[in-house]
């Protein structure tokens, strides 16, 4: 069994310590460690996370491998210090039975760049009106505990209630994307002062704030939990305030660009900022912030949706919604919350890696780093100052709003149960 | 100016006297038995029209064979487009004919921001209207009109708009000709109101450079222009109003609304009229409105535009004195 010796590691942004590597397990963490044959790396100092686990990640695969596959999807996962990701189930077909599920869990494995747990949809087809199998899911070899339409709302009131009953009986949970589909019909951007101008169709802030309080009542009528995806306004975080306050089973997820960018960014008309939810205002943002680092907010996910370069290349309108996101996460947060004192190292570990793997019930990840655990680790230089450059990603998109800008932060090394998948920053 | 014309509000104060003056040359042609000048010989400009448009596509056209050019007119319809080619494959083509201009019309919101942004093609961009953003030669004929009309042809020359009200109606919402008016008009030094129901007036409104109202009659007695604004009726199936009937009866314009008006104030509308709804064949066919007057200033605006982006740099303008005609002494030295 291989060995690795990480050497003076600031964990969890902590002490400074070695942690030793031996098989697929942490065998030791302490000072002044060695050992005999163990493959060395010099932290000198970076900082030691657990494996970074993201709730929401599209990989395309199947149907869409132009835009991205399980393999280069989970490649660009470990270059940015995943060493999970959850796949969301709009693919073609879309997953929304036990063999598509399995498909995509088996590619996970066959590739090894990191694991991958399948998302099941919760209605047939996205299409909102008959639930999926939700059960074959959840006894299939992929385990699904989450249950999505991703892309699309379940607007539906008594299929959402449906849902968050049946997953009760194997603690399964609903990931709501919250959008009321009436209040966004023609919809290509945050309606305000900045649509009006663009003459852009208005996607009002209170078509995500109705659904998501809608959800909530419901998850707590049904005494079921519920969780939210991509929260992107301040009146939401009001609502997962209130709701955590009145004992609700709610967690939530912002994603990095939510707490960077705004819609004033749209003003160039460049579809690489058309996304949904759509990019909000400044005071939006600043409360996406604040939700995060006093824990309305659970978690930080990705929403990864890499698109090829003509589907961006294009007029606003026809251009597709999303932006690619693993392996540019982390340094939006070290810029958006470590940088500015909202959160330590320990916190972003926590909504970066713990939390979702939490929520997502991904057991082996998600653990703390000490003797006898998974050795699901992720280095990071939070020193190092670069200009980002889609160039080098390992995503099959280039679909970056931070093309030639300068963000903190790089992960080094990426270790899955012991084994390096991303060893000084090139993938192994 | 700018390369493009792609928003009002790329225009400064200096811009816009710049074009209505431009454009008082360019009328001047209108009385002549050869109505063409040579500014623009050799020059070819692609009209390029994802969306149907009648008015403004004959408009440019007009405007650009009266200035010489060779023209070439792009339909979506029946062309490449509608077998799946994309905005960025259609401006490379032209680009690689070598085009000297676009005029391009298209429902997406800002596609001429992006043909003139993203290196598709290296040329000057013009926007003939795009979805519910921008339509920046038809604020400059309307302001041309306005301009006409309140101050005079020649008294106008050199002149803004300083003073005027101008009140808006309609579907603010989904208008781009409101949107480029009150930049326009607001950079011209006039005062705008727009009045809407609350429904068709756009959520962020509040930042523009204008007054907004719901109150039709109360905005009238004040004013020394009403612009009347198209009102699509599939409108009424997205519930931004009851029925035709109140719509027209809170904000259609009939003939004792227009007593209302002072009595030097003009009636306009960019047209097509919806009669009987937003405006009454009365007040249509009055003297006081200016419809047909706006489709004959955009043809010479126009050409202004055309003009000063491709042909000249300087002011086409002379004085009236001048014993040669004005227009052709300064187009003919290009």
């Amino acid at each position: 069994m291989s060995k690795t010796l990480i050497r003076g590691a600031k964990v969890l942004g902590g002490e400074v310590q070695d942690v030793l590597v031996d098989g697929e397990t942490i065998a030791e963490v302490g000072t002044g460690l060695s050992a005999e044959g163990a493959t060395v790396v010099e932290a000198d100092g970076q900082i030691l996370l657990p494996g970074l686990v993201d709730l929401h990640t599209h990989l395309r695969e199947p149907g869409r491998e132009d835009s991205e596959t399980v393999l280069t999807g989970t490649r660009a996962a470990a270059s940015g210090g995943y060493t999970a990701v959850f796949a969301m189930a709009n693919t073609f077909p879309v997953a929304d039975t036990a063999g598509v599920v399995e498909q995509v869990w088996r590619l996970g494995r066959e590739h090894g760049y990191c694991d991958v747990q399948p998302i099941g949809a919760v209605t047939v087809g996205l299409e909102g009106r008959k639930l999926a199998e939700l059960g074959a899911m959840h006894e299939s070899a992929a385990g699904v505990t989450v249950f999505s339409d991703d892309g699309k709302c379940v607007d539906d009131a008594v299929i959402m209630r449906r849902a968050l009953e049946y997953v009760k009986a194997f603690g399964g949970v609903v990931a709501q994307h919250a959008q009321e589909p009436r209040l966004t019909e023609g919809a290509q951007m945050n309606e305000g002062v900045v649509s009006a101008e663009l003459g852009l169709g208005g996607w009002p802030a209170v078509a995500e704030e109705s659904i998501i309080a809608r959800d909530v009542l419901l998850a707590e009528h049904v005494g079921s939990r519920v969780h939210i995806c991509h929260l992107s306004t301040a009146g939401s975080v009001e609502i997962v305030r209130w709701a955590k306050s009145r004992g609700i089973d709610v967690t939530a997820e912002v994603t990095p660009h939510h707490l960077l960018l705004t819609d004033e960014m749209v003003r160039t008309y460049n579809p690489v900022y058309k996304v949904n939810p759509p990019l909000r205002t400044e005071r939006d943002v600043m409360a996406l912030r604040e939700a995060l680092a006093d824990g309305t907010i659970d978690i930080v996910a990705t929403d990864h949706a890499p698109h090829p370069h003509e589907d961006k290349d294009c007029e606003w309108a026809a251009a597709a919604m999303g932006m690619v996101g693993l392996e540019t996460a982390l340094s939006v947060v070290q810029h958006t919350m470590v940088d500015t004192g909202l959160l330590d190292w320990a916190a972003v570990a926590d909504r970066m890696s713990f939390a979702p793997a939490r929520i997502g019930s991904a057991t082996g990840h998600g653990r703390p780093v000490s003797a006898g655990e998974p050795a699901n680790l992720t280095l990071v230089d939070p020193a190092y100052r670069g200009t980002v450059d889609p160039a080098g990603f390992a995503s099959r998109s280039r679909n970056t709003p931070y093309e030639g800008r300068e963000l903190p932060g790089r992960v080094t090394h990426t270790f899955l149960r012991g084994r390096a998948t991303l060893m000084d920053g090139k993938l192994a | 100016m700018k390369r493009h014309l792609i928003s009002a509000a790329d225009l400064t104060r200096d811009d816009a006297v710049l074009v209505l003056d431009t454009a008082e040359e360019m009328a001047r042609l209108a009385d002549r038995p050869i109505k063409k000048l040579p500014t623009l010989r050799g020059r070819t400009i692609c009209n390029l029209f994802f969306e149907d448009s009648t008015r403004t596509r004959i408009s440019f056209e007009a405007a650009e064979k009266r200035l010489s050019a060779d023209v070439i007119n792009f339909s979506a319809k029946g062309s490449s487009v509608s077998k799946g080619e994309s905005l960025k494959d259609t401006a490379q083509t032209l680009a690689a004919m070598g085009v000297d201009a676009v005029v391009i019309r298209h429902s997406a919101s800002g596609a001429p921001y992006r043909l003139a942004n993203s290196g598709w093609i290296d040329a000057p961009v013009i926007n003939a209207g795009d979805g519910t953003h921008q339509h920046p030669t038809q604020a400059l004929l309307d302001a041309f009109t306005l301009r006409r009309r309140l101050i005079g042809h020649e008294a106008g020359i050199g002149q803004d708009l300083s003073g005027k009200r101008i009140t808006i109606v309609g579907d603010v919402l989904h208008s781009r000709v409101a949107r480029s008016n009150v930049d326009l008009l607001h950079t011209l030094g006039a005062e705008v109101t727009l009045v809407a129901p609350p429904t068709l007036v756009p959520v962020g409104v509040g930042n523009w450079p204008c007054e907004v109202s719901y109150d039709l009659d109360s905005a009238l007695a004040k004013c020394d222009a009403v612009m009347m604004l198209r009102v699509q009726r599939e409108r009424m199936n997205a519930a931004f109003f009851p029925t035709e009937r109140e719509y027209s009866r809170r904000y259609g314009l009939d003939a004792q609304r227009m007593a209302k008006l002072p009595e030097h104030a003009v009636v306009m509308h960019p047209g097509p009229m919806v009669r009987g709804m937003e405006i009454t064949a009365e007040v249509a066919d009055s003297p006081r409105c200016t419809v047909v007057e706006q489709v004959a200033n955009g043809v010479f605006t126009r050409m202004a535009v055309l003009y000063l982006l491709l042909g000249g740099n300087e002011p086409a303008v002379t004085q009236p004195s001048s014993p040669s005609s004005p227009s052709s002494s300064r187009t003919e030295e290009k």
